[in-house]
């Protein structure tokens, strides 16, 4: 089990729980707003775009070379950008807190 | 905002879905009814033929939006229902219950349905498919569990192959019938069709080219699949990816204009005002390509789905977005961005044997990237067709030049 917490753009704060599968699946159950995750979560659209918050950043690995790609020309991306489509929701997680970009 | 209008959305698959949320995002405070026959919560389609059909569990079927999502945003579903009839005068539907719903406006996301050609016999084939919605999957999962050993999928398009692929996964023997020289006869560029025929082949897919299917024989427990230049194919399974027409009996009921699909202008609209068409359905001008074109994809339907919910709130928008597609077969990952409609030369940039990117130009213009395994090439390729950018080709092919917008630039006119 991992509690993550979304942070949308309007600053409105949601925490959730989930154990398997990823996190943009996890933000699109629970409608968190700026996360459409349109390709289904094959790191296609860049639809789901976040930045780990800076003191949480250390619960991630590295983003896989395509993941990078896709994020960037992407303007609003930054060294803490990931797309949370190739996020796996699991205990390494827990506490994480993610800002929505878009 | 009047809150007792309503606002009837026929279809919810990506372009009705959206359009709700969208609606409800651009302040529309009236009611919202999605209607689709389809019982399911609506859900991604293009993992069906992906990893939804090679799991056993349900960890491909994602649904577009969580259930509480519709509740807490006023959306009703009225799944597994139809409607049966329409009428613009009286601004309403009736569906297959009796309901009747009176709407203020009306989104036809009735999308596409795929063709099932008239081949001789196959009104007597065993184990037919299609690929388009959950149903057909489940289908083609029982058949599987029933014994099913070699699949005859027609038809070498996106969909025909990603099934392929996946049915490879599961370990069945798939033979393929493409009707043209190539596989993907609608990409006009011969070294993706051969690689992809390399691919297929190097993971045991026969593939037939230039070979129409003619007559389903069977015969006994024997099925048989007969081509027009005479060879025979026995199978147990039959997959149809032929491609797919326009759901029109809503439309036509309508009397929408109509071209190739429902006539909508740059704010998705209709030849009536109260209605609009999303996604598949719709034949829309393309400012960017300069055509009216009709799209099968799900950018298309999500990009849309913003487009009307502005014009229906107000706020209207013209739509104009760039088309963009993936497929994900093997190893191998498709993006591509843009069309290929108006490009008369193309070159290619191989940075190994599995990475590489086609660019399509129209003189030094260009106009669509298809990047195999090479994410960078479509983000860049994304960001230069939006620029309307003229490329140097010199650099494009030299490996030593980074692959980034600057580098590759020549002169960037911006056509508004």
């Amino acid at each position: 089990m991992a509690k993550i917490t979304f942070i949308t753009k309007d600053q409105e704060s949601i925490v959730v729980e989930g154990t398997a599968g990823s996190v943009m699946e996890l933000a699109v159950q629970n409608n968190v707003k700026g996360i459409d995750g349109d390709c289904g979560g094959v790191c296609s659209c860049a639809t789901c775009h976040v930045q780990v918050d800076p003191a949480s950043a250390d619960k991630l690995g590295e983003a896989s070379e395509i993941e990078q790609d896709m994020l960037e020309l992407d303007d609003d991306a930054n060294e803490y950008s990931r797309l949370c489509c190739q996020l796996q929701v699991t205990e390494a997680l827990d506490g994480v807190v993610l800002n929505v970009v878009k | 905002m009047d809150n007792n209008k309503c606002c009837v959305i026929i279809g919810g698959s990506h372009g009705g879905v959206n359009v709700a949320f969208s609606l409800r995002k651009e302040g529309w405070e009236g009611k919202i009814v999605i209607v689709d026959k389809d019982p399911n919560l609506p859900y991604q389609r293009p993992p069906l033929s992906k990893t939804y059909l090679t799991v056993k569990d349900e960890s491909g079927y994602i649904p577009l939006k969580g259930e509480q999502a519709y509740t807490n945003e006023g959306i009703e579903l009225l799944l597994g229902q139809e409607v049966t009839k329409v009428d613009k005068k009286t601004q309403s539907v009736e569906l297959n219950d009796g309901t009747v719903i009176s709407y203020d406006f009306l989104v036809l996301a009735t999308g596409a349905s795929p063709i099932i050609p008239p081949i001789k016999g196959i009104d007597k084939a065993r184990n037919l498919f299609v690929m388009r919605n959950i149903q057909d999957v489940k289908g083609i999962q029982a058949a599987l569990e029933g014994g099913v050993q070699k699949v005859a999928i027609v038809g070498g398009g996106y969909i025909g192959l990603e099934t392929a692929a996946s049915l490879r996964k599961l370990g069945l023997e798939v033979i393929v019938f493409e009707r043209e020289q190539q596989l993907l006869p609608k990409v006009n560029a011969n070294t993706l069709s051969e690689f992809l025929l390399e691919l297929h082949q190097n993971n045991g897919v026969q593939i037939e080219l230039q070979s129409s299917v003619s007559e389903i024989k069977n015969e006994g427990q024997t099925q048989t699949i007969i081509t027009a230049e005479g060879k025979a194919f026995e199978c147990d399974m039959i997959i149809m990816g032929v491609g797919v027409f326009v759901n029109q009996t809503i439309s036509n009921q309508l009397g929408l204009e109509y071209n190739n699909g429902i006539s909508v202008d740059k704010f998705c609209k209709t030849s009536e005002d109260t209605i609009y068409a999303v996604g598949d359905c719709n034949t829309h001008y393309s400012a960017i390509y300069d055509q009216s074109i009709r799209l099968e994809s799900v950018q298309n339907a999500v990009d849309q789905a913003k487009i009307v919910a502005k014009s229906i709130t107000g706020t209207s928008e013209e739509y104009n977005s760039l088309p963009w597609f993936w497929s994900d077969q093997y190893d191998v990952k498709l993006q591509i961005a843009g069309l290929t409609i108006d490009a008369d030369n193309h070159i290619i940039r191989k940075e190994d044997e599995k990475k590489w990117s086609i660019w399509f130009f129209k003189g030094d213009q260009i106009r669509s990237v298809y990047a195999i395994n090479n994410a960078k090439a479509y983000v860049v390729g994304m960001k230069l067709i939006q620029q309307n950018a003229k490329l140097d080709k010199e650099k494009l092919v030299d490996l030593n030049e980074k692959l980034s917008p600057k580098t590759l630039l020549i002169q960037n006119e911006i056509n508004v």
